[in-house]
C-alpha cells in the first residue's frame, strides 16, 4: 500500500494543452496512470492524445469523476486552478507550476485546511508510486519498485539519489517531492506520517536543503514520536552564502537562519543518518534495509 | 526584490504609518534646496541595498541645511561595501525615546505568515531574538481568519502600551499588515519603530523585500530591477533577463547544472573535495541549447573562473541540447578554460555522441567529475 497514489487513482490534467501539459500527460499515460481528463479554458471539446479536454474542472468532474489533480498552468493563473480543483471536490492535488507567489500559495493552503484536501507542491516534480501510478514529470525509468520511501524539497536532486538506489538495487515504494517553495502543501512530517502507516515502506530516505526550519522540525518530531523506521537524510547547500537565494525560492539563509550545518546536526542528534555526499545515500541506505 | 529605505517608507505612508518627513536627492545641490522644506535637525542616509549602513558610515546627523550638503557630497562619492551610493534620503530627525521592532515575514510551518513584534529595536532582529529572546512576540497570522484590528491590540498590549498608545500602535500594525499583503512582500519591517520623547510612534527605518515571483504584479518595481538598479550584480541581471538563477561566490570552479537541488549539491561537492565553486547557475528544466551557451557565457565572464564544471542530470532537459548547447558556446564565445562535463539521463547516447566528436570528454560519476574539476583548478586551470 504506497502513499498518496496507486493504480486506482483517476487525474486530471490542469493545463492540459500546454507545452508542458500535453508532453507529460502522454507520459503518465504511458507509464499507466489513468488520465481520465484534461482542462483548458477555451479549448473544451477538443483531444490531447485521446484524452478528452475540458473548459472547466466542474464539467470534467461531472463526467468523469476524478480523485486527482495535476496542475500544469503558468504561475499567475495556478492558483486559480488550484482552488478550482479543491472547490470541485478533487482531494489530491499537484502543482508542478514554479514562480507563484507566496500570498497565492498561502491562499490555497488556507482553502485546503478547510476542505481538508493534499496538497502536493508548488514548484514540484510531482509523485511516483514506481510501476504503479505517477503524477509528475520525473524520468520514470530510473525508478525501481522496492521499499524505500522518499521525500525530497528538490527535483534533479531525487533523481540523482533515486538512480544511485536504483543501481544498488535499492527500490522505492513511493517518492514524493514536497517542492522548492517556502510555503508548500506537504511537508516532511506529512510524509513521515505517512510512510509510518505504509507497511511496504522498510525505511525513508529524506532530501533536505538550506532555507526554512522544516528539517530542523523534522529532526525534534523523529525524537519526540521515537519514530519507528530508519531515516538517512541529505541535505543540499553546505556551500551556500547567507541571504542568496539558490536556485530555489525556498533555498536561501536568513541570518543565520536555515544553514545546513544546523539542519545536519539536529538531524545527526535525532539519530538520522546524514550522507556526506549523493551517492552516500545508497550506501548508509544497504546497511540499513536488508 | 529588495527595496531601497525611501520606497518601503513612501509604502508605509501611504498605508498612514507615521515616517519621518523626508526628501531624496541625487546631487548635493538639490540636497541642498529640498532641506530648506524641511525642519532642522536633519539624517542624511545613504540609499543602498546592503545590510549594516550605518556602521559603514553611510547615516550622517546633520544641523544646517549647510551641513547637509556637506553630508550629501561626502556619501554620493562613497561605496558601501562595493556599492555606489547613488541617492541620499534627507529626513527630519526624530526625538527618541525607546525603540520597537515590527516585521511580518513568511511562515513555512504554518503555510502563512508571522507577526514578529518586540519592545526592544533598532538592532537586527536575530541579535533581539539571541539577546533578549523574552521580548519577542510572535504572532502567527491565521491565513482562514486574517489579521483585525482586534489582533493588532493584543500585540500592542503584549508590548506593554495602553489607552491611546495601545490605539496607535494598534493602528500602525494593521497598516503595515495590509501594506505587506498589497505589496506581495516576503518580509516587512521598521526597524526601529520608534516611541518618540512625546508618546507617539514614527517608523524611522523600514525594509521591504518584494516576493520575486509576485514582480508580475508590481511592474514599477520588476522594471526597476532589469534595469540593473538593485542589489545584484552584472552576472545576476544577465542571467535573470534569461530566466536563469545564477549566484555569484568567491571561487575558482565555474557550475552550472540544471535543477536547484542538483546544482548546490554539486557546489557542495566540489567543496568536499578541497575545491571552491565561482558561483551558482541553475539552467532550469527543459533548457534548449541556446539557454545553455548564454548560461556559459555568463560563467564565464566572471574572470575568477579557472574551470568549469557541467552537471547534467537529464529528466525534461535534454543532454542532445545540452551538448549542442557547450558545442554553439565554443564557436561563439569562445571557451579557452577547461570543461569538465558530467551528463546522464535523457537522450545520453546523442549527448555524448555529438561531445565525443568534438573532442569533448564525458564523464558519468558526479563525483567523479567533481574531483577532475577540483584537480584542474588547484593546477591553475591548465
Amino acid at each position: 500500500m504506497p502513499i498518496i497514489i496507486d493504480e486506482k487513482t483517476r487525474a486530471i490534467v490542469q493545463g492540459i494543452t500546454g507545452a508542458q501539459g500535453s508532453f507529460h500527460a502522454k507520459l503518465m499515460l504511458e507509464y499507466g496512470t489513468k488520465i481520465v481528463a484534461g482542462t483548458s479554458p477555451g479549448k473544451g471539446g477538443t483531444q490531447v492524445y485521446g484524452i478528452p479536454v475540458y473548459d472547466t474542472v466542474e464539467e470534467a468532474q461531472e463526467k468523469h469523476s476524478a480523485n486527482a489533480s495535476i496542475i500544469f498552468v503558468p504561475a499567475p493563473f495556478a492558483a486559480d486552478a488550484a482552488l478550482e480543483a479543491l472547490e470541485n471536490g478533487i482531494k489530491n492535488v499537484v502543482i508542478i507550476t514554479e514562480h507563484i507567489p507566496i500570498r497565492d500559495a498561502v491562499n490555497v493552503m488556507a482553502y485546503v485546511e478547510k476542505v481538508g484536501a493534499t496538497i502536493i507542491g508548488p514548484n514540484t516534480p510531482g509523485i511516483i508510486t514506481p510501476g504503479k501510478s505517477k503524477l509528475g514529470i520525473m524520468p520514470a525509468h530510473i525508478f525501481k519498485s522496492g521499499s524505500v520511501g522518499m521525500v525530497s524539497r528538490s527535483g534533479t536532486l531525487t533523481y540523482e539519489i533515486a538512480a544511485s538506489l536504483t543501481r544498488k538495487n535499492l527500490g522505492q515504494s513511493t517518492c514524493l517531492g514536497l517542492g522548492g517553495d517556502p510555503i508548500t502543501g506537504l511537508n516532511f512530517i506529512d510524509a513521515l506520517k505517512m510512510f509510518e502507516k505504509d507497511t511496504e515502506t522498510k525505511a525513508i530516505v529524506l532530501i533536505g536543503e538550506i532555507g526554512g526550519n522544516l528539517e530542523e522540525l523534522t529532526a525534534e518530531y523523529v525524537i519526540r514520536e521515537k519514530y519507528p523506521k530508519p531515516v538517512v537524510a541529505f541535505v543540499a547547500g553546505r556551500s551556500a552564502p547567507p541571504g542568496k537565494r539558490m536556485g530555489h525560492a525556498g533555498a536561501i539563509i536568513m541570518g543565520k537562519a536555515g544553514t545546513a550545518e544546523t539542519k545536519i546536526e539536529k538531524f545527526r542528534n535525532a539519530g538520522v543518518e546524514v550522507a556526506e555526499k549523493p551517492s552516500d545515500v545508497a550506501e548508509l541506505l544497504a546497511k540499513l534495509v536488508i | 526584490m529588495k527595496l531601497f529605505e525611501y520606497e518601503a517608507k513612501n509604502i508605509l505612508a501611504k498605508y498612514k504609518i507615521p515616517v519621518p518627513n523626508g526628501e531624496l536627492a541625487t546631487n548635493p545641490d538639490q540636497a541642498c534646496e529640498l532641506a530648506t522644506k524641511l525642519k532642522p535637525p536633519f539624517v542624511v542616509k545613504a540609499q543602498v541595498l546592503v545590510a549594516g549602513r550605518g556602521k559603514a558610515g553611510g547615516i550622517v546627523f546633520a544641523n544646517s541645511v549647510a551641513e547637509v550638503e556637506k553630508a550629501a557630497e561626502k556619501l554620493l562619492k562613497m561605496q558601501i561595501k562595493g556599492i555606489a551610493v547613488k541617492s541620499v534620503w534627507i529626513e527630519e530627525k526624530i526625538q527618541i525615546k525607546k525603540e520597537l521592532y515590527l516585521g511580518i515575514t513568511t511562515d513555512r510551518f504554518n503555510q502563512s505568515y508571522v507577526m514578529i513584534a518586540s519592545s526592544v529595536g533598532g538592532m537586527e532582529i536575530e541579535e533581539i531574538a539571541s539577546k533578549t529572546p523574552e521580548k519577542i512576540i510572535r504572532f502567527p497570522i491565521n491565513s482562514q481568519n486574517g489579521f483585525h484590528s482586534f489582533h493588532a491590540r493584543q500585540i500592542a498590549r503584549k508590548m506593554g502600551y495602553a489607552g491611546n498608545q495601545l490605539s496607535e500602535l494598534g493602528r500602525i500594525f494593521e497598516g503595515l499588515y495590509h501594506a505587506g499583503m498589497d505589496y506581495d512582500a516576503e518580509l516587512i519591517e521598521m526597524n526601529p519603530l520608534v516611541e518618540t520623547v512625546d508618546g507617539k510612534f514614527v517608523a524611522a527605518d523600514a525594509r521591504t523585500i518584494v516576493d520575486d515571483n509576485a514582480l508580475f504584479r508590481h511592474p514599477e518595481y520588476k522594471n526597476r530591477l532589469l534595469e540593473g538598479e538593485s542589489e545584484l550584480t552584472l552576472q545576476e541581471v544577465e542571467a535573470a533577463k534569461n530566466d536563469l538563477a545564477y549566484v555569484r561566490l568567491d571561487g575558482d570552479i565555474g557550475v552550472i547544472g540544471n535543477g536547484a537541488g542538483l546544482v548546490m549539491a554539486t557546489l557542495d561537492t566540489i567543496q568536499y573535495y578541497g575545491g571552491k565553486p565561482a558561483n551558482f547557475l541553475d539552467v532550469g528544466g527543459g533548457a534548449p541549447a541556446e539557454k545553455i551557451a548564454v548560461a556559459l557565457k555568463i560563467v564565464l565572464s566572471d574572470p575568477n573562473v579557472k574551470a568549469l564544471f557541467i552537471n547534467i542530470l537529464g529528466g525534461i532537459t535534454r543532454c542532445d541540447e545540452v551538448a549542442r548547447g557547450i558545442l554553439e558556446a565554443k564557436s561563439k564565445v569562445g571557451v579557452t578554460k577547461p570543461m569538465v562535463i558530467r551528463l546522464v539521463g535523457t537522450n545520453e547516447d546523442e549527448g555524448k555522441g555529438i561531445l565525443t566528436e568534438a573532442k569533448i570528454p564525458v564523464l558519468e560519476s558526479m563525483e567523479d567529475a567533481a574531483q577532475q574539476a577540483v584537480a584542474i583548478s588547484k593546477q591553475g586551470g591548465k
